[in-house]
């Protein structure tokens, strides 16, 4: 099954690198892996889907764990959360075509965000189901190009609390000053 | 006071009390080999980057300290693949330095440059880039906390050749390591001391599986422990051997592929299976499907990532091993049962010392197994022994009773030929009074025999012991087996390893016949300096017992008994 986990790491040259090593040279293969800064400067968060059994998540998580870079790791697969895509799909409509694309645009409540002669550019954030539900009907008019961002999630209602996230330890300061601890950060 | 990342790499190492290192120095290292001199650290030169890596091993596994390995970019840092995946795969606390092109050349494929840090990747516990000199003091140390810490293993900082010339000021406070310390945390499923002890107090037949972990955690009196107050048999991996002495009434020898009959057959009747510091390889499980499935499983080790990774386990405990046997010591109660547990393993030894080759009539020819029952007696079983990958290697862990922990050092999981002379010289250094003998094939010596210069040249006491077949023995018996007796490529010649070592400047003997073993192994151990030993032993042996690979852990190959067989005739 699809687990999905949030991955808290450290803002470093060569640390998707690492995670992504990881996860070859474990034999687990990526659904879907995104980063992004976070609210706390220094410290990047991943969403990283992966296709494994309960067993795998767990040593995932561990494996995860025993990287450097790596401060924390919740797998929310389990958990009350959002999961959402971004997608920008170029549809060639002209004529009464664009009509109709408009229309589903609507149905969807995506937006379009980029209109020339020839095609329209659709912006569209939801589940995963939802966009490709929105890319089959939109098919027929001739999907010319698509990106997607692939899944980001996060835990609905307050933190997990399970483990917290420290700063970054050089040079923040305060993880100086509290000696490490890393119930000290704030996520 | 400015100091320059070269003298700043030498004074971190001071501070981490390294007092050894091992390497081989180059241009893109000439500025930390220049500051070296004015450090108190000895340096030994290799003869080549993969001796340096084996070498800071054996210190390592021999002391417990951190080891130490340095050599230039490019070349000298490939060279020590081999050598850190070996630390990797056998937990072995090493740190790496390199040196590597200055930070303006990276990415140009500059002369000797290569991307060390991409390389080994996947086979250290982390590493550096370090391109300034203010990085090289927080790289360092925090190199050393990653090596040491958890379960220990291989770390390269790759130093630039401008952060070696650069001059800084250095806080050595703010470069002190500050490790996340979530590793440490328990995460959710993960079982716990109580659920361990009840499975230990309700089985009737427990078993202790003893791996390389016992040593690294320091365990080795909580296990004898445990055992002791639980009457509960111990099983001991290849690289748990020491941990628990040889000559201990509980400790029932080694488990596996080459381990004991009696032992796998043990495993395969246990009840409970309390695996403690190992990791299910597949060379001590045979098939996974028919593995020990009477049994339930507590599973404790200090890396999560092991757990219910090759056996699901009924307790899985990821902690230090020490603090956690010592948790359930006072709980531990030894029930009625155990007595015919014991009993049952005891007659699980049916004719195995009457297919044992030491019980066998002389027919005159030189054994390897002789050799290293000669040599166990004859050192008292005392000494350090250093052993490569094959058949000896078996031979060794077969018939060298080990009593002292960390007097069995080996390549396990990976399985390096050419580990055992390196190694054995970082052993010596950490241990000098230790009575050092490296057994070896005459193939894995052919591998790093370039090192007995440097044996000469640190004046170190080692003894060596080729056991040499002429075959590489160990695929020879695979292809005897499984490939109908096609040696393809395993005769190897060699050269007169007498003449060999004697044009390095060591003493040598040439041992043919059993009557000899005596006196070549004692002139050797009298002599306060290296000596080399070519026992020239029977060709075509087999180790025995053997589980073939990917085979039920209870169906072995034994050694034909001649005498069994007359008898039942």
């Amino acid at each position: 099954m699809l687990h999905t986990f949030a991955v808290y790491v450290d803002n470093k040259p060569g640390v998707l690198n690492r995670v992504s090593s990881l996860f070859r040279r474990r034999a687990f293969n990526i659904e879907s892996l995104t980063v992004g800064h976070t609210e706390t400067p220094g410290v990047s968060r991943m969403t990283v889907v992966v296709d494994t059994d309960e067993y795998g998540a767990r040593r995932l998580e561990a494996h995860l764990y025993k990287l450097v870079p790596c401060r924390r790791v919740d797998n929310i697969t389990a958990a009350a959360s959002i999961a959402r895509d971004l997608a920008l799909i170029k549809v060639a409509a002209t004529g009464e075509a664009r009509t109709h694309v408009m229309q589903l645009v609507d149905v969807y409540r995506a937006r379009i965000v980029d209109v020339s002669p020839e095609s329209l550019v659709i912006e569209t954030t939801g589940t995963e189901d939802k966009i490709d539900s929105l890319l089959e009907v939109l098919r027929p008019y001739g999907v010319v190009e698509m990106v997607r961002t692939g899944r980001v999630a996060m835990a609905r209602g307050a933190s997990s609390a399970r483990r917290s996230v420290a700063p970054p330890s050089r040079p923040a300061p305060v993880a100086a000053e509290s000696g490490g601890d890393v119930s000290h950060g704030s996520v | 006071m400015k100091r320059t990342g070269a003298q700043i790499l030498w004074e971190s190492l001071v501070r981490e009390g390294v007092t050894d290192v091992f390497g081989y120095p180059g241009g893109a290292i000439l500025p930390a080999y220049d500051a070296m001199l004015g450090y108190p650290i000895r340096h030994v030169l290799v003869r080549h980057e993969q001796g340096a890596t084996h070498m800071a091993d054996g210190y390592a596994r021999a002391s417990g300290k951190v080891g130490v390995a340095i050599a230039t970019s490019g070349p000298g840092a490939t060279n020590m693949v081999t050598g850190i995946a070996t630390a990797m795969m056998d937990s072995s606390p090493i740190v790496c330095i390199t040196g590597q092109v200055g930070s303006k050349l990276i990415g140009s494929d500059a002369f000797q440059e290569t991307d060390i840090t991409g390389i080994t990747l996947p086979i250290t516990k982390h590493n550096y880039l370090v391109t300034s000199a203010e990085d090289v003091a927080p790289a360092v140390l925090e190199a050393f906390a990653v090596a040491r810490s958890g379960r220990p293993g291989p770390v390269l900082v790759d130093i630039t050749k401008d952060a070696q010339q650069a001059s800084c000021e250095v806080d050595w406070d703010a470069a002190r390591p500050n490790l996340s310390e979530a590793l440490d945390e328990a995460l959710p499923g993960d079982g716990d001391a109580r659920d361990a002890i009840a499975l230990i107090n309700a089985a009737e037949r427990p078993l202790i599986l003893a791996g390389h972990g016992v040593m690294l955690s320091g365990a080795e009196r909580e296990i004898v422990a445990l055992a002791e107050r639980g009457q509960i048999p111990i099983a001991v991996t290849l690289l748990g051997i020491g941990g628990v002495a040889a000559a201990h009434p509980l400790n029932l020898g080694m488990m596996g592929m080459h381990g004991e009959a009696w032992v796998n057959h043990a495993i395969q009747e246990a009840d409970l299976l309390i695996a403690l510091g190992m990791r299910f390889d597949d060379r001590v499980t045979g098939n996974l499907t028919t593995y020990a499935r009477e049994a339930r499983k507590i599973h404790v080790d200090i890396d999560r990532a092991e757990l219910n990774k090759n056996v699901r386990v009924d307790v899985a405990i990821a902690k230090d091993l020490r603090s956690a046997v010592d948790e359930w010591l006072p709980h531990v109660v030894a029930p009625g049962t155990r007595a015919a547990w014991l009993a049952r393993i005891d007659s699980l030894k049916g004719d195995s010392a009457v297919r044992d080759i030491q019980n066998l009539p002389d027919d005159g020819h030189l054994y390897a197994a002789h050799v290293i029952n000669d040599l166990w007696r004859l050192t008292h079983g005392e000494a350090l022994v250093v052993t490569d990958v094959g058949q000896h290697q078996m031979w060794e862990a077969q018939y060298y009773k080990h009593n002292r922990s960390r007097s069995l050092i080996t390549s396990g999981g990976l399985g390096t030929m050419g580990f055992a002379l390196p190694a054995a010289i970082g052993a010596k250094i950490a241990c000098p009074e230790s009575e050092v003998w490296v057994v070896v094939g005459d193939g894995g010596f052919q591998m790093t025999m370039a090192e007995l210069a440097t044996v000469v040249q640190e004046k170190l006491d080692i003894n060596v012991a080729i056991i040499n077949n002429g075959y590489l023995g160990m695929v020879r018996q695979w292809q005897e087996f499984f490939y109908d007796k096609r040696y393809a490529a395993t005769p190897i010649s060699g050269p007169n390893f007498a003449k060999l070592a004697e044009a390095f400047g060591i003493a040598a003997a040439t041992v043919t016949r059993r009557a000899d073993v005596n006196d070549a192994v004692e002139a050797a151990r009298r002599l306060k300096r290296a000596a080399l030993i070519d026992f020239q032993v029977e060709q075509e042996d087999s180790v025995y017992p053997m589980v073939p690979a990917g085979a039920d852990l209870h169906k072995m190959i034994r050694r034909p008994s001649p005498i069994v067989e007359t008898a039942a005739d």
